[in-house]
């Protein structure tokens, strides 16, 4: 009982907060609206086609169904056994039958010449001025810019919503589920193509005020582009059903001053440098499980537990691979398990990282095994 | 066998070796109705845990489950089940044929449905859970990376296509031998006409279907690579594969449904059917056009250009003979003599509900704006327009219409028009508002939400109940019929109606027509 007042307090206490956001016009910074009720024409130009020709369509529709639906309500109104109406008997007329085939056809002549022209302009992905590489992952995406002077710059952006805002311990935060660790950044008024592709099944990317929206397909590299306007943070999420966690991999597109954009992706080569140099490096057993708990929370915890105790994944704690062979156990790390979903996480983590969180699972979650791995390890290891 | 007279069998043999059409239908309408109940529950479940932001009731990866189960119990289950249990009871009745041509048949095809959806539902308690990937089991989801549950979905679906094949089959073969002399293909009634078509589409696709899960199967056990890029394969292809039977299939659902709309609309409009001949039409032309619009629900794949401008412009040529149908319909209710009875209440509903279902597909036609539509709520409330207040609406109409024929007995009408009007807020609660959320760019088939979608989904939810409590209604009113009901022996039951059906005894005998009526 307690528990249903409490839900029910809470519920009251939210309504009420609800509509006082309402009232006030108050929207949630960028992204959609309080109860919007509408389709955003975003920041691009394309998305303003694409709100225009939906608004056409959309009016059309209703004008239509004024139309159709008066002439019903009015046959039902007055057409009726009660008032004593008496049936006609007409049932036939061809030139009806043609009338109202060739004029919806017309309509629809008229509706597929903007589309078209719309369509057109959203596959126009030449004469990019720069790319980026958008790898989905089951649950987050990859980001890699391609063509760029100096380092490569790539990361994985993860969900940031705590575990206990989902699971309501926790008040929700005003980006709930649209927040992530590390957005996207681009620069403004800049032609930006994106070579969307997945590593495990096909996940979507989309982001409404960007008006893009491409498949993420394993295997295959799908283009998109977009052109921003303004400057600004627009949120989206992964829109094709892509496994247990499909709700929480969202985009966050961080659209900046050409200047900010070359800031910071000055600080992105430089921090790339640097992880480079830690390559090198060899770590104490302290430093190691302190960085492994991080990365072990990012990226294992999902499947195999908070506390490796297992779940989708199998169990870590006293797990005959964690507590057995070292080199089989950074295999697995490496290289996944083929036909399940273990992943080959090689190629998503550095090898400081790999290092670290395999280090950590043989120390963690009681498994004493005192053994560690250096990040030269886990490189001679994917040399072979 | 000497005896033509005989009644039923006793006791359980009746209805486990029964080859009457009649009872056959009412087994199918009984399984389709309990699947309804099932695949509803999924959805309570669904709702409930969507009434606000954060994870409640159920983990995430058991959300998918019900998704998926939801979508497969009410296509596979309760919808198409419904209308082959509709015409086995109504098609011989209405040819004037003594039973289905293939009567024997007719039992195996429902028979082989219960094993199929018992497997499929056990896979609820198996490890790893049941199937997770949405009703549209898209690869490599459904393969590499699927539940080992899989392999038993895979052999359910098997199971229900042969299923739906057989009946297909069945009606095919009922409908061009045995209507009575005189009942030209002209002649026949709409509904008789719809599941005509409806049948040659399901021959057609379901072997599709069964090669896409055969090569899923091939993919999981027997090392191929159809769907796998990894070894030369493409996910696309199953896309493709599955949408070439998928969209066809929606049509499967809506002909039929049609059917049943074009009988009803002119008995209680007390006026025929306007414009017959360009019903058949329009319907054939719908059916041909589902084969050559498959790729529209694949806009967003990477398709080039030209194909997805070949499926848009064919996709859009769907509203012509759609519109053709709904201003049929209207014209057949102009200037009639009208009274609103629960089954006439049932297809105005369908009427509007389904044509404002056509005005979301015209938009979700148009690629360009299905890059923003697509996999959003905007489409989930799209296909239930359709779905539910096209299917089950005029499903659910069929049913008041003919049960008093089938039982002898007059169904409460308050209670009847009580069900319509709880249904029709409660689906427009629910449904209506996720128009608004998928084009405010909530996706489909998320456990949890962003927190500016709460009061729609609230408002979803309860909308959800709502319609969810009103079919326990509809259950009450049809058993205390049957039961109870006030008894009728008026052939034809209501006065507007036509077609030989209405010709024979009520309660309709468990024999009908064993020497064929004369057909004007």
């Amino acid at each position: 009982m307690g528990f249903i007042s409490e839900r029910l307090r809470a519920i009251v206490v939210h309504a009420a907060a609800l509509i006082a956001t309402v009232l006030s016009g108050g929207a949630l910074a960028s992204g959609s609206k309080v109860n919007q009720m509408d389709m955003s024409p975003g920041v691009t130009a394309t998305g303003q086609a694409i709100y225009d020709l939906h608004t056409a369509i959309l009016w059309i529709c209703i004008v239509i169904g004024v139309v159709v639906f008066g002439v019903m309500f009015y046959s039902i109104i007055y057409h009726r056994k009660s008032k004593g109406y008496k049936a006609a008997n007409f049932h036939e007329s061809t030139s009806v039958e043609i009338a109202w085939t060739v004029v919806p056809f017309l309509i629809l002549i008229g509706m597929a010449v903007p589309a078209t022209s719309t369509l057109i302009q959203v596959y126009d992905t030449e004469e990019a001025e720069m790319d980026i590489l958008v790898t989905g992952y089951q649950w987050k995406w990859k980001y890699e810019y391609l063509n760029e002077n100096g380092e490569n710059v790539s990361f994985f952006s993860n969900l940031r919503t705590a575990q206990d805002e989902i699971y309501n311990t926790e008040d929700k935060g005003e980006h709930y589920l649209l927040e992530v660790d590390e957005p996207v950044v681009i620069p403004v008024d800049t032609k930006v193509r994106f070579l969307v592709t997945a590593n495990d099944v096909i996940h979507s990317w989309w982001v409404p005020e960007l008006a893009v929206k491409r498949d993420a397909i394993p295997g295959f590299v799908n283009e998109t582009w977009t052109r921003a306007d303004e400057v600004g943070i627009y949120r989206g999420q992964c829109a094709e059903l892509c496994g247990k966690d499909h709700g929480f991999m969202p985009i966050v597109v961080n659209v900046v001053s050409k200047e900010d954009y070359a800031a910071w992706l000055e600080t992105k080569q430089a921090e790339a440098a640097e992880i480079k140099a830690l390559m090198a490096q060899t770590f104490t057993m302290d430093e190691l499980v302190a960085r492994g708990k991080n990365v072990y929370q990012g990226y294992c915890a999902a499947c195999h537990g908070m506390n490796g105790e297992g779940g989708l994944g199998k169990a870590i704690a006293g797990s005959a691979i964690a507590t057995g062979d070292l080199t089989k156990h950074l295999d697995i790390g490496v290289n996944g398990v083929p036909g399940t979903a273990m992943q080959a996480f090689g190629g998503q983590m550095n090898d400081v990282d790999m290092a670290a969180v395999i280090t950590y699972q043989r120390n963690a979650f009681g498994n004493n095994m005192g053994d560690m791995v250096q990040p030269i390890d886990v490189f001679n290891h994917k040399k072979g | 066998m000497g005896d033509h007279h005989h009644g039923p069998a006793k006791g359980l043999s009746r209805w486990l070796f029964t080859t009457n059409h009649k009872d056959i239908g009412t087994m199918y309408l009984w399984f389709s109705f309990a699947m309804f109940i099932l695949g509803g529950a999924f959805a309570m479940i669904i709702r409930a845990e969507l009434f606000q932001p954060g994870m409640q009731l159920v983990e995430p990866a058991f959300f998918n489950q019900m998704t998926t189960l939801h979508g497969l119990i009410m296509v596979f289950g309760a919808i198409m089940p419904s209308f082959v249990g509709l015409a086995n009871w109504m098609i011989p009745m209405m040819i004037g044929a003594p039973d289905m041509a293939l009567p024997r048949m007719n039992n195996w095809s429902f028979w082989i449905l219960p094993p199929a959806f018992l497997i499929l539902a056990s896979t609820l308690f198996m490890e790893g859970g049941a199937p997770a990937f949405g009703w549209t089991f898209y690869a490599p989801l459904s393969t590499t990376y699927a539940p080992p549950s899989v392999t038993y979905f895979i052999f359910s679906i098997h199971v229900l296509g042969l299923s739906s094949i057989m009946g297909s089959i069945n009606i095919i073969a009922t409908v061009m031998n045995m209507r009575a002399p005189g009942m030209t293909y002209m002649k026949m009634p709409l509904f008789v006409w719809t599941w005509l078509i409806t049948a040659f589409l399901l021959v057609a696709v379901m072997p599709v279907l069964a090669g896409a899960v055969t090569m899923m199967l091939m993919d999981i056990h027997f090392g191929t690579s159809f769907f796998s890029a990894a070894g030369g394969g493409d996910p696309v292809l199953f896309q493709h594969v599955f949408w070439f039977f998928g969209h066809p299939e929606v049509y499967i659902i809506i002909l039929p449904a049609f059917g049943v709309v074009s009988q009803i609309i002119p008995a209680f409009s007390r006026k025929p059917l306007f414009g017959y001949a360009s019903m058949v039409y329009a319907t054939a032309a719908i059916a041909f056009l589902s084969f050559i619009v498959w790729a529209h629900h694949m806009y967003t794949v990477g398709m080039p250009i030209a194909g997805e401008l070949f499926f848009m412009y064919a996709t859009m040529l769907i509203a012509v003979p759609t519109g053709v149908k709904v201003f049929n319909w209207i014209t057949t209710m102009w200037r009639g003599s009208m009274t609103f009875e629960t089954p006439m209440l049932f297809c105005i509903g369908f009427l509007v509900l389904f044509t404002i279902g056509g005005f979301t597909g015209l938009m979700l036609s148009i690629a360009p704006a299905d890059f923003q539509y697509h996999d959003s709520y905007f489409v989930v409330a799209h296909f239930h327009y359709v779905m539910v207040a096209g299917a089950v609406f005029s499903m659910t109409a069929a049913v008041y219409y003919w049960l008093p024929k089938w039982c002898g007995r007059m169904y409460n009408e308050t209670m009847g028009k009580t069900h319509f009007w709880i249904s029709f807020i409660g689906f427009n609660v629910t449904f209506f508002p996720q128009h608004f959320v998928g084009l405010a760019g909530m996706p489909r088939r998320i456990p949890d939400y962003a927190l500016q979608f709460t009061d729609f989904n609230m408002m979803s939810s309860i909308g959800a109940f709502i319609y969810g409590a009103s079919q326990i209604l509809f259950l009450y009113n049809v058993i205390a019929t049957i039961v109870a009901g006030k008894p009728t022996s008026e052939e034809k039951v209501w006065d507007g109606a036509e077609g030989l059906e209405w010709t024979v005894a009520t309660p309709a005998p468990y024999h009908t027509f064993e020497t064929p009526p004369a057909v004007r």
